[in-house]
């Protein structure tokens, strides 16, 4: 954009300017909005005489002395026992991307070497399944869970979050490994390696930059599944979205919509983290697919 | 690589897909064609001295439990639950047909069948929120281009976040907004001029606050997508153009476009198929009085106190042949690309 003749003129500048500007706003003052809302109470961040009362909060100060009250989290992470949800999505999603990494990552290796028919025929219902909507299987799983008592356990879930996560993580891998030059394998075959030694030794070491972009994406699917922990997980075992969807139906009624404020909250701070850190992978993650076409 | 290695190494990864997608896609399509089973009743013949005999019909309690231990998936009913009012309604319909005088008194009878009527939403929202979605993240990946590149990351991070969050949590957040006491609510009834406004009283209004929410959770996917094929934009098409006096908005139309347009593509497919499973906002947005979707209908019958398996099987059929409709474009083109390359 050196060129003189690509210079916008200024009036272009400006609408383009405003326009990011307002998506700006758009896409993220919900967010702090929320933030900030979350540590008032609720008479001020649902304020029926003025919306000012959330900024300021004057009755939260009539009520708790300062502007600002950690009452929302209190009722959230200690009475209603939120921390034990918290804990439960840390588990699954500690165990989705560690297991769907390795499985995936062999079926992945596996498929990018194989020049044979089938391959493709693996990869198209791999493509199938991902398209598949989540919920449209659980009723598909109840019937055998209930009869084998696995309904409702933390392990039952992981493993179905896993399976619904493979299709994405081996067209992921599937298309990082083929970037990998087959020479690299192959020469370590010819040195006397099995495949499996030859993917220990030579891909391994050099695979991790497509491995994390893909546990990012196992993760997100991990922490932000509604459908499948809603109806697969009981009471005592639910994760943090179905925690907090449950939460809307008791506490609309009890007043107390500020918990379930301070949990979302709560929920969506992991990911502010999380795109801090890894936004280059993130990016790179949803655009791999595409460019390739 | 050998079959028997490419085996073992693909034997984890497929046997799960196995185990927990295609065998529940099975089992669904099996459970959708089997109905409880009904009570077995029995006649039991009272006679008192003084009163006479009397027959009284009563549930016999245990052959039930035998007839349901013994045939778990319950009586094979065949299509009788697609067909039935829950579902595509065939008898309600060709009753609408017939007896409606005009196309609006026609469909207000399909609206009151509840397959049609989340059909109606599942289908409104997906072909209005995909071109949105599109347009938006285009729009915003030319402006985004155009920016120094100290701001262009922070724009991408905050940019990300509406659909990096789960749909449910930013639904919630939206919601909880645009509540008639919260700050986006207020805003509207201030520009309305009028105090009683509520979005959540209003069907239509509940339609678009879904539509805005559904643009606003996929745009930053579109315009990821476009940013980065922007970056390979080749730069002697755009000076070419210049140079031949295309205006800004020509180079746009005839230089930049198409060459996002295989891109473009790939984000309305992705789009199509995710939008047609919408969900989560519509519990967010507590809304299932005003809009339902298939995936809303499904998961409503599989989590109330009794799970009605067959009728949440029977819809989940029949979203699975929506998707699959959907997807088709999609596997043609893989199967071409496949047949040119070998």
């Amino acid at each position: 954009m050196a060129s003189k003749a690509q210079q916008m003129p200024t009036g272009l500048k400006i609408t383009t300017f405003g326009f990011i500007a307002i998506w700006f706003i758009v896409a993220s003052f919900p967010f702090f909005w929320t933030l900030w809302g979350s540590f008032k109470v609720e008479l001020d961040f649902f304020s029926i005489n003025d919306w000012t009362n959330a900024l300021t909060g004057p009755r939260t100060e009539a009520t708790y002395g300062t502007s600002f009250t950690g009452a929302g989290y209190e009722g959230a992470w200690i009475k209603e026992e939120f921390w034990k949800n918290v804990i439960n999505t840390a588990i699954v999603c500690f165990f989705v991307v560690c297991t769907s990494l390795t499985i995936g990552t062999l079926g992945g290796y596996a498929l990018s070497r194989s020049g044979f028919r089938y391959v493709f025929w693996l990869l198209m219902a791999a493509l199938i399944f991902r398209a598949m909507p989540p919920v449209t299987l659980v009723s598909g799983y109840l019937l055998p869970f209930f009869e084998w008592n696995l309904w409702g356990k933390l392990p039952t879930t992981i493993i179905v979050l896993v399976a619904i996560n493979q299709p994405f993580t081996l067209w992921m891998l599937h298309s990082f490994f083929q970037n990998i030059p087959k020479e690299l394998d192959e020469s370590a075959k010819v040195d006397g390696c099995t495949q499996f030694q030859a993917f220990r030794h030579v891909i391994v070491p050099v695979m991790w930059p497509g491995v994390i972009t893909t546990g990012l994406f196992s993760f997100l699917l991990a922490y932000n599944d509604y459908a499948i922990t809603t109806l697969l997980l009981s009471e005592s075992n639910r994760t943090m979205v179905p925690a907090i969807a449950a939460f809307l139906g008791t506490t609309q009624t009890e007043g107390n919509v500020m918990f379930a404020v301070a949990a979302v909250v709560s929920a969506v701070a992991p990911l502010f983290i999380l795109v801090m850190f890894f936004q280059r992978q993130i990016v790179s993650g949803l655009t791999a697919g595409a460019v390739k076409g | 690589m050998k079959h028997r290695t490419f085996f073992w190494f693909f034997l984890p990864t497929g046997l799960a897909m196995l185990l927990f997608i295609a065998a529940p896609i099975v089992s669904v399509v099996m459970q959708s064609v089997f109905a409880p089973h009904e009570a077995v009743l029995i006649e039991v013949e009272n006679c008192t001295p003084l009163s006479g005999c009397t027959t009284e019909t009563t549930i016999d309690q245990d052959a039930t439990r035998d007839l349901r231990e013994s045939a778990p998936l319950g009586r094979f009913v065949g299509l009788d639950v697609y067909l039935d009012r829950g579902h595509l309604a065939v008898s309600e319909f060709k009753e609408a047909w017939a007896t409606a005088e005009n196309w609006g008194q026609f469909f207000d009878s399909l609206g009151n069948l509840p397959f049609y009527r989340a059909m109606a939403f599942t289908l409104t929202f997906t072909f209005t929120v995909t071109p949105l979605l599109i347009a938006l993240g285009l729009t915003i990946a030319l402006a985004v281009n155009t920016l120094h590149r100290h701001l262009k990351g922070p724009l991408i991070f905050f940019s990300l976040l509406p659909m990096i969050v789960n749909p449910l949590l930013g639904s919630l957040i939206l919601f909880w907004m645009i509540d008639s006491r919260g700050v986006l609510g207020s805003l509207i009834q201030y520009l309305a001029n009028d105090p009683g406004l509520s979005l959540k009283a209003s069907t239509p209004l509940m339609w678009i606050s879904l539509i805005v929410y559904g643009v606003w959770h996929s745009a930053p996917f579109a315009f990821v997508v476009f940013y980065a094929g922007l970056q390979t934009l080749p730069q002697d098409q755009l000076e070419a153009a210049q140079i031949d006096g295309a205006t800004r908005w020509q180079q746009v139309r005839f230089v930049i476009i198409p060459h996002l347009m295989p891109l473009m593509t790939f984000v309305a497919l992705i789009q199509l198929m995710d939008n047609f499973r919408v969900l989560e906002p519509i519990v967010g947005f507590n809304a299932s009085a005003h809009a339902q979707s298939l995936s809303w209908i499904i998961l409503n019958d599989l989590s109330g106190e009794t799970q009605q398996l067959s009728a949440a099987s029977a819809t989940s059929v029949l979203t699975i042949i929506g998707v699959a409709i959907l997807l088709s474009p999609v596997l043609v083109r893989t199967w071409r690309d496949f047949k040119g390359k070998t």
